[in-house]
C-alpha cells in the first residue's frame, strides 16, 4: 500500500524535479494543445453566448475550413486569395445556417437545436470530403508565411525544443481574443451581440435584428475556425480525424462556463496542460492512454463541486 | 373509414387500458408480426436479413434504450454506446467462463452490468441536467472505451483485441458463431425486441413510467407530489443501461459476429441518439422508425446507383450519403420536430376522417 | 400535402428495400472480384494507393489480355472506411454475387471474416497482413498471408537491429521502443517481440496510438524522449504514419534509428515531414519505381487511356502502389493456377482456393508476368501459407525511397514453431474449428 502511495504521489513529483527540462516540455506541450482547444471553445462560446444554441459543429467547421483552403489551394489558387476565398466561404456558411437551420427552428427546445448542428456536422463531413476528397492533406504551412522551423533552449541542465508554429499558433491566438474582446467591448455591433446575449426579447424590442447577429457570430467563430484549422492543420494534417479532438472542447467549456470568453480559454490551458502532466506522469501507471478520458473526468468531479463553472453564469437549475 | 374507432364501446376497465385500445391497431400489429415472423424470414434473402433487418432490430432495441432515459425521463445521454459495449463485452465473458449456460440467459443477464455501470455514470445526474449531464455521459463513453481497449482481461488476453463469438446451440440449432443461419438469428433477435418492447410498453404506461414522465417534464413539481428523483433518475438510468447493454450484447453475437472498440465508439452513440430523435422522443414505436429511417436508409443509398445502372465510386456513394443524413436530418427536425412519431399520429388523424375531412 | 409526399417516399422507399437484394445480375461469363478498399476517412492517404494499384493491374489485364484466360474481370469496390463493421458488410453485400477472394485490407476485417471463410467457401488472401497464424495451412486452409507474417516482420526488423549493433547479443539491455496503431494490426506483432526480448535480454517499450487519436501523439512522443529508446520500431498505418514522422523530428530522434513496418513506407508517410524525415527507414516486401515491365503496361493500357484513378500519372510506381499491384498479381496469379488446375475458363471460390494453395512465383513465371525484380519468388503449398520470409529495408531520402540493405530474411527457426502454437491456440479457443478437409500431403 505505501509503495502504491509513493508511485502515485511522491514518485511523479520527483520525476518533475529530476528532469527539470523535460518537465518543461511536457507543460509547454500541454499549454500548445490548450491553446487549440481554447480556441475552439471560444468558438462554442460565441454562439452560445448569441443564440443559446449548443453548436456541435464547431469542431468540423475546423476541419472544413482547413480542408477547403488546402483544397483551393491545391486547385492553383494562390494561398492568401485562398485564405481571403475561405473567409467568404465561412461566411456564406453563416448566412446559410442561419437562413436554411436557424430561422425554421426558431423556438425550439435546445435539444432540437443540437441535434440540428449535428446534422450539419455530417452534411459538412460528406461535403468536405465529396469537393475536396477524404485523404489527409498537409497544410499550406510555408505558403502562408508561417515559420516552421524549431528552437532549442538550452536550459535546466538540458533542452527545452519549441516549435515556432506552435509559439505562432500562441500569438495568433492571443491576438484574435484581444480583436474581439475590442470588438465585444467597442464597436455597436459587439453591443448588440450583448445585448442579444443578456436577453433575447429585450434586444428585440430596441430593434436588433436577431437574425443578422446570428449571422455575425456565426461568421466569427467561423472565423476562429479557419484561424484554428491552420494552426492545428499545421502540428499535424488536415483531416475529419480530428473531429474527436474537437470533442474535448466540452470538457473546456464544463470547466470554463458555457458563456463566459476568458473562461474557455482558461479552461482550455487548465485541460490541455492538465491531461498532458497526467498522461505523461501518471498515464503510465494505468497503461497509457488515459488522455482520451482524463478532460471528461476533471471536468465531471469539476461539475460536481462548481457547476456553472470558473466564469460562467450560473444558469444550472438546482435540482 | 377504414380507421375509425366509432361503435368501439369499452365495457371494462381492462378494456379501457389495453395497449391498443383500438381494433384496427390491433389488427395493424397482428399483421405487422405475421410479416416480420412469417414473410420476412421465408422471402428475405441472406443479404436483407444480414445488412436490414438484423442491424435494424438490434438499434431498434438500444434506441428504445434510449428512449426511455431521454424521452421518457429528459436525461440526456451521449454514451449509450458504451452501454451497448457494456453489455457486449460482458455476455462474451460470461459465455467463455460458463460455456454451458444458454447464451440467450447470458445475453439477458448480461444487461445487469451495464445497468450497474448505467446507475454509476448516472449518479450525476441528481446534481446537473442538459448538457452537463451529456458531458458526464462522455466520460462514460470516453473512459469506458479506453477501458474496452486497454483491460485485456475483458477480450480474453487475444493477440487481436477483438472478441469473436463462439457457436452456441440450442436444441441443436446454432445460434451464434458463423454456423448460425440469418434467419435463426434473426428470429431470436425479433423474439427478443418484441418481448422487450412488450415490456417496455407496459413498464412507460404504470407508475415507474409516469414517475419518469414526471421528473422530464417539471422535476420540482414531480418531487412536491413524492416522486423522489434520486431513485427514480437512477431506475431510469437502469432500464435504459439495461437496454442498451442487451442490444449491445445482441449486436455482437447475432449480428457482426465479432467486435472491437470502435463498434461501441461515440459514433454508434450519436447513431443511436438520431434515431431517438428522428424517430420521436417518447414513443416506443417512433423507436423503430427512427431505427429504419437511419439504418436502412444509407443502406439504400448506398444500394441505389447500383440499382438505376450508374456506376459511381463507393467513396463518392459514402460521402453523398453522409450528405443526405446529415440534411435530412435537418430537414426532418424542421419539418417535424417531434419525430416520425408524431407524423404517424397525424396521419392516422387524417386517416380518421377520411375521405371526407372536416 | 408535406406528409402526403413524405408517405409517398416511405413507400418508394420500401418498395426500394425490398427490391434491393436482387440487385443486377452479373453477366455469366465473368469472374468477380470485389475489392474491399478506403479512398475516405483518416487511413485514406494510405489506402488510396493500394485501392489504385489493385484496380489498375486488374484493369490491365482486361484490357491487355481480355481478363484471365480469356475471361473478362468484374472488380467492384467497397468502401470500408478501415472499419470492421462496414467491412462486413461489405463482405455480406457482395459474396451472394460469386465473389472469388476476398482481399480486406485491414487485420480487423481480416480477423472477422477467418471464421466465415469456411462457412462460405470463399478464400482469404490478406497479403503481408491479418492474423500471422495463417500462415499455418494445415490449420487455416481458407486464409492466406503470403509472401511473410507480421512475425517474420517483427523477428526481421529485429535482426537488421542486430545487425546494425554487431550481433544479435549485442541487444542485450538495450531499449527497443515499439510505436503501434492500438488495433488488431498494431497489436499482432507484440507477441512475438515480448518473447524475443525475453530470449535476447532487450527492453521492449510499448507506445500504443489510439485509433482516434492518430493524429495527436505528442505524449507518446515525449514519453519516448524520456525513456530514450536506442530504436524504434514502427506498426502504423494511415495518417499514423506522416504524424509519427513529424513527431519524431520534433523531439529530434534519430532517423535512422526508426524503423517502420512495410505499410508505414507510403511516400505520403515520409513526404509532409520534409527535410527532417531524411534518413527513415521501413521494411519493404515490393520494389519501388516505374521501370518494370507491368508498371509500364499499366501506363500504357490504363493510366494513358485514361481508365485509372489515380491523381496524378507521377504516382504510379510508388511503394504503397506498387504493393496493390503486387497483390492484384497475386489474386490473378492464384485465379489463373486455378483455371490450370482444374482446366476450366469460369472457374469458382474453391477453385481459387486450390489455386492460391498451389500457385508458385518461380523465376521463369514472375519473367512472364513482368514481374521480375518486382518481389522476390516464393512458392505457396498447403502446410505454408507464407512461404516468403524476405525483407529490405528502405530509407527516405527527402524525395524517394532508395533500398538501404539487401533482401534478408525473417528468423523462421524461431517464428515457425511460435506460429504453429498460435495456430494451435485459436483452435483451442474455438472448439468447433472446421478441420480440413484433405490433410496435407
Amino acid at each position: 500500500m505505501g509503495g502504491l502511495l509513493h508511485t502515485v504521489l511522491v514518485d511523479p513529483f520527483v520525476q518533475m524535479w529530476t528532469l527539470p527540462d523535460f518537465f518543461v516540455q511536457v507543460l509547454w506541450e500541454g499549454l500548445v494543445s490548450g491553446i487549440l482547444y481554447a480556441l475552439i471553445a471560444l468558438g462554442f462560446v460565441l454562439i452560445f453566448k448569441a443564440s443559446a444554441v449548443f453548436n456541435f459543429a464547431q469542431g468540423i467547421m475546423v476541419v472544413f475550413a482547413a480542408l477547403s483552403l488546402v483544397g483551393l489551394h491545391r486547385l492553383g489558387v494562390p494561398a492568401f486569395v485562398a485564405l481571403g476565398l475561405c473567409v467568404l466561404i465561412m461566411l456564406a456558411l453563416a448566412v446559410a445556417v442561419e437562413r436554411l437551420v436557424l430561422r425554421p427552428l426558431v423556438n425550439q427546445p435546445d435539444i432540437i437545436l443540437f441535434m440540428a448542428t449535428i446534422g450539419l456536422t455530417y452534411f459538412l463531413i460528406g461535403l468536405g470530403e465529396l469537393v475536396f476528397g477524404g485523404e489527409p492533406k498537409v497544410m499550406i504551412t510555408s505558403e502562408l508565411l508561417l515559420p516552421t522551423g524549431s528552437y532549442v533552449w538550452e536550459t535546466l541542465g538540458g533542452r527545452v525544443i519549441l516549435q515556432q508554429i506552435d509559439i505562432a499558433a500562441a500569438v495568433i491566438a492571443a491576438a484574435m481574443v484581444a480583436v474581439l474582446a475590442v470588438v465585444f467591448q467597442r464597436t455597436k455591433i459587439g453591443r448588440a451581440l450583448r445585448a442579444v446575449a443578456d436577453d433575447h426579447q429585450a434586444a428585440l424590442s430596441v430593434g436588433i435584428a436577431l437574425e443578422t447577429i446570428w449571422v455575425v457570430v456565426w461568421f466569427a467563430a467561423g472565423v476562429v475556425a479557419l484561424a484554428t484549422g491552420i494552426m492545428w492543420g499545421a502540428r499535424s494534417d488536415v483531416s475529419f480525424a480530428l473531429q474527436i479532438v474537437a470533442l474535448k472542447a466540452l470538457p473546456v467549456l464544463v470547466l470554463g462556463g458555457l458563456t463566459s470568453v476568458p473562461g474557455a480559454i482558461m479552461g482550455g490551458l487548465i485541460i490541455g496542460i492538465g491531461e498532458k502532466l497526467g498522461e505523461i506522469y501518471w498515464g503510465g501507471l494505468l497503461g497509457g492512454g488515459i488522455e482520451s478520458w482524463l478532460a471528461y473526468l476533471i471536468a465531471l468531479a469539476f461539475l460536481l463541486v462548481r457547476p456553472q463553472g470558473l466564469f460562467g453564469e450560473r444558469i444550472i437549475e438546482r435540482v | 373509414m377504414l380507421y375509425r374507432e366509432t361503435g368501439q364501446f369499452k365495457t371494462s376497465y381492462a378494456a379501457d387500458q389495453a395497449v391498443f385500445p383500438i381494433r384496427q391497431d390491433r389488427i395493424g400489429l397482428a399483421l405487422i408480426l405475421l410479416v416480420a415472423f412469417l414473410l420476412v424470414p421465408v422471402f428475405g434473402s441472406s443479404f436483407f436479413l444480414n445488412t436490414m433487418m438484423i442491424p435494424f432490430l438490434v438499434f431498434s432495441l438500444a434506441t428504445i434504450g434510449l428512449n426511455l432515459l431521454l424521452g421518457y425521463a429528459g436525461q440526456l445521454s451521449l454514451g449509450t454506446g458504451a452501454f451497448m459495449g457494456v453489455g457486449a463485452y460482458a455476455c462474451y465473458k460470461l459465455a467463455t467462463i460458463f460455456p454451458d449456460i444458454n447464451i440467450l440467459v447470458h445475453t439477458l443477464l448480461s444487461g445487469l452490468f451495464a445497468a450497474g455501470i448505467g446507475v454509476l455514470f448516472g449518479l450525476p445526474s441528481l446534481r446537473i441536467k442538459g448538457f452537463y449531464l451529456a458531458v458526464a455521459t462522455l466520460a462514460a463513453q470516453f473512459f469506458l472505451d479506453w477501458c474496452f481497449n486497454r483491460l485485456p482481461w475483458l477480450y480474453n488476453y487475444n493477440p487481436s483485441g477483438a472478441i469473436e463469438v463462439p457457436t452456441r446451440m440450442l436444441f441443436g440449432v446454432a445460434l451464434t458463431g458463423p454456423n448460425a443461419t440469418p434467419v435463426t438469428r434473426y428470429l431470436v433477435l425479433l423474439t427478443l425486441v418484441v418481448v422487450m418492447t412488450w415490456i417496455a410498453s407496459n413498464l412507460v404506461r404504470g407508475w415507474i413510467g409516469r414517475s419518469w414522465m414526471m421528473i422530464r417534464d417539471m422535476d420540482i413539481a414531480a418531487e412536491l407530489i413524492g416522486v423522489r428523483p434520486l431513485p427514480t433518475k437512477l431506475l431510469a438510468f437502469a432500464v435504459s443501461s439495461y437496454y442498451c447493454g442487451v442490444a449491445g450484447a445482441l449486436m455482437v453475437f447475432f449480428w457482426l459476429g465479432a467486435a472491437e472498440p470502435p463498434s461501441f465508439s461515440i459514433n454508434t452513440s450519436f447513431q443511436v441518439l438520431f434515431m431517438v430523435i428522428i424517430g420521436g422522443l417518447g414513443s416506443l414505436a417512433g423507436s423503430f422508425m427512427g431505427a429504419a429511417f437511419i439504418w436502412i436508409l444509407p443502406v439504400l443509398l448506398r444500394a441505389l446507383p447500383e440499382m438505376l445502372g450508374v456506376t459511381i465510386a463507393a467513396a463518392t456513394v459514402e460521402h453523398v450519403s453522409l450528405i443526405v443524413i446529415g440534411a435530412l436530418i435537418i430537414v426532418v427536425l424542421i419539418v417535424e420536430p417531434h419525430g416520425c412519431a408524431r407524423l404517424w399520429q397525424t396521419a392516422k388523424q387524417k386517416l380518421r376522417t377520411w375521405p371526407f375531412p372536416y | 400535402m408535406r406528409l402526403h409526399r413524405l408517405l409517398a417516399g416511405g413507400t418508394v422507399a420500401l418498395a426500394l428495400a425490398l427490391a434491393a437484394p436482387t440487385g443486377p445480375a452479373l453477366a455469366e461469363d465473368t469472374l468477380y472480384v470485389p475489392l474491399l478498399t478506403y479512398r475516405t476517412g483518416p487511413f485514406a492517404g494510405s489506402g488510396i494507393p493500394i485501392a489504385d494499384g489493385m484496380r489498375d493491374y486488374l484493369v490491365m489485364l482486361n484490357e491487355r489480355d481480355g481478363g484471365i484466360g480469356g475471361v473478362k474481370l468484374v472488380i467492384e469496390e467497397c468502401e470500408t472506411g478501415y472499419d470492421a463493421q462496414k467491412g462486413v458488410e461489405c463482405y455480406e453485400s457482395t459474396k451472394g454475387k460469386g465473389a472469388l477472394i476476398y482481399n480486406p485490407y485491414s487485420t480487423a476485417i481480416t480477423l472477422q471474416l477467418i471464421p466465415k471463410a469456411p462457412v462460405d467457401k470463399i478464400p482469404i488472401l490478406s497479403m503481408a497482413y491479418g492474423l500471422s497464424a495463417t500462415a499455418v495451412g494445415e490449420v487455416f486452409p481458407w486464409a492466406f498471408n503470403p509472401p511473410l507474417t507480421y512475425w517474420d516482420g517483427a523477428s526481421a526488423v529485429l535482426a537488421y537491429i542486430a545487425e546494425q549493433e554487431g550481433g544479435l547479443d549485442q541487444l542485450s539491455g538495450k531499449k527497443i521502443g515499439f510505436i503501434y496503431l492500438d488495433a488488431g494490426y498494431g497489436r499482432e506483432p507484440i507477441p512475438l517481440l515480448e518473447q524475443m526480448a525475453e530470449r535476447y535480454g532487450f527492453q521492449l517499450l510499448k507506445y500504443p496510438v489510439p485509433g482516434d487519436q492518430m493524429q495527436n501523439q505528442s505524449s507518446q512522443w515525449l514519453n519516448v524522449r524520456r525513456d530514450n529508446p536506442a530504436y524504434m520500431v514502427m506498426w502504423g498505418w494511415g495518417a499514423m504514419n506522416p504524424t509519427a514522422v513529424k513527431e519524431a523530428a520534433k523531439i529530434r530522434f534519430p532517423m535512422e534509428r526508426f524503423i517502420g513496418v512495410w505499410w508505414s513506407g507510403g511516400e505520403d508517410d515520409a513526404r509532409p515531414a520534409g527535410a527532417d524525415a531524411v534518413g527513415y527507414k521501413t521494411m519493404n516486401i515490393n520494389a519501388v519505381g516505374q521501370d518494370y515491365p507491368v508498371i509500364q503496361d499499366i501506363l500504357t493500357h490504363v493510366v494513358d487511356k485514361g481508365l485509372s484513378k489515380v491523381s496524378d500519372r507521377s504516382r504510379v510506381g510508388e511503394n504503397l502502389y506498387n504493393r496493390g499491384v503486387m497483390n492484384s498479381v497475386l489474386i490473378a496469379e492464384a485465379i489463373a493456377t486455378a483455371q490450370r488446375a482444374t482446366g476450366k475458363k469460369l472457374v469458382t471460390a474453391e477453385d481459387v482456393r486450390l489455386g492460391l494453395e498451389t500457385m508458385s512465383f518461380t523465376e521463369e513465371r514472375m519473367a512472364e508476368l513482368g514481374v521480375t525484380g518486382f518481389f522476390q519468388p516464393f512458392q505457396v503449398s498447403c502446410k505454408n501459407h507464407a512461404p516468403g520470409n524476405r525483407v529490405y529495408i528502405q530509407q527516405w531520402d527527402g524525395k524517394t525511397w532508395q533500398p538501404a540493405s539487401d533482401w534478408f530474411e525473417s528468423d523462421r527457426e524461431v517464428v515457425w514453431p511460435l506460429l504453429e502454437k498460435a495456430a494451435a491456440d485459436y483452435v483451442a479457443q474455438n472448439p468447433d474449428w472446421p478441420k480440413r478437409a484433405e490433410p496435407c500431403a
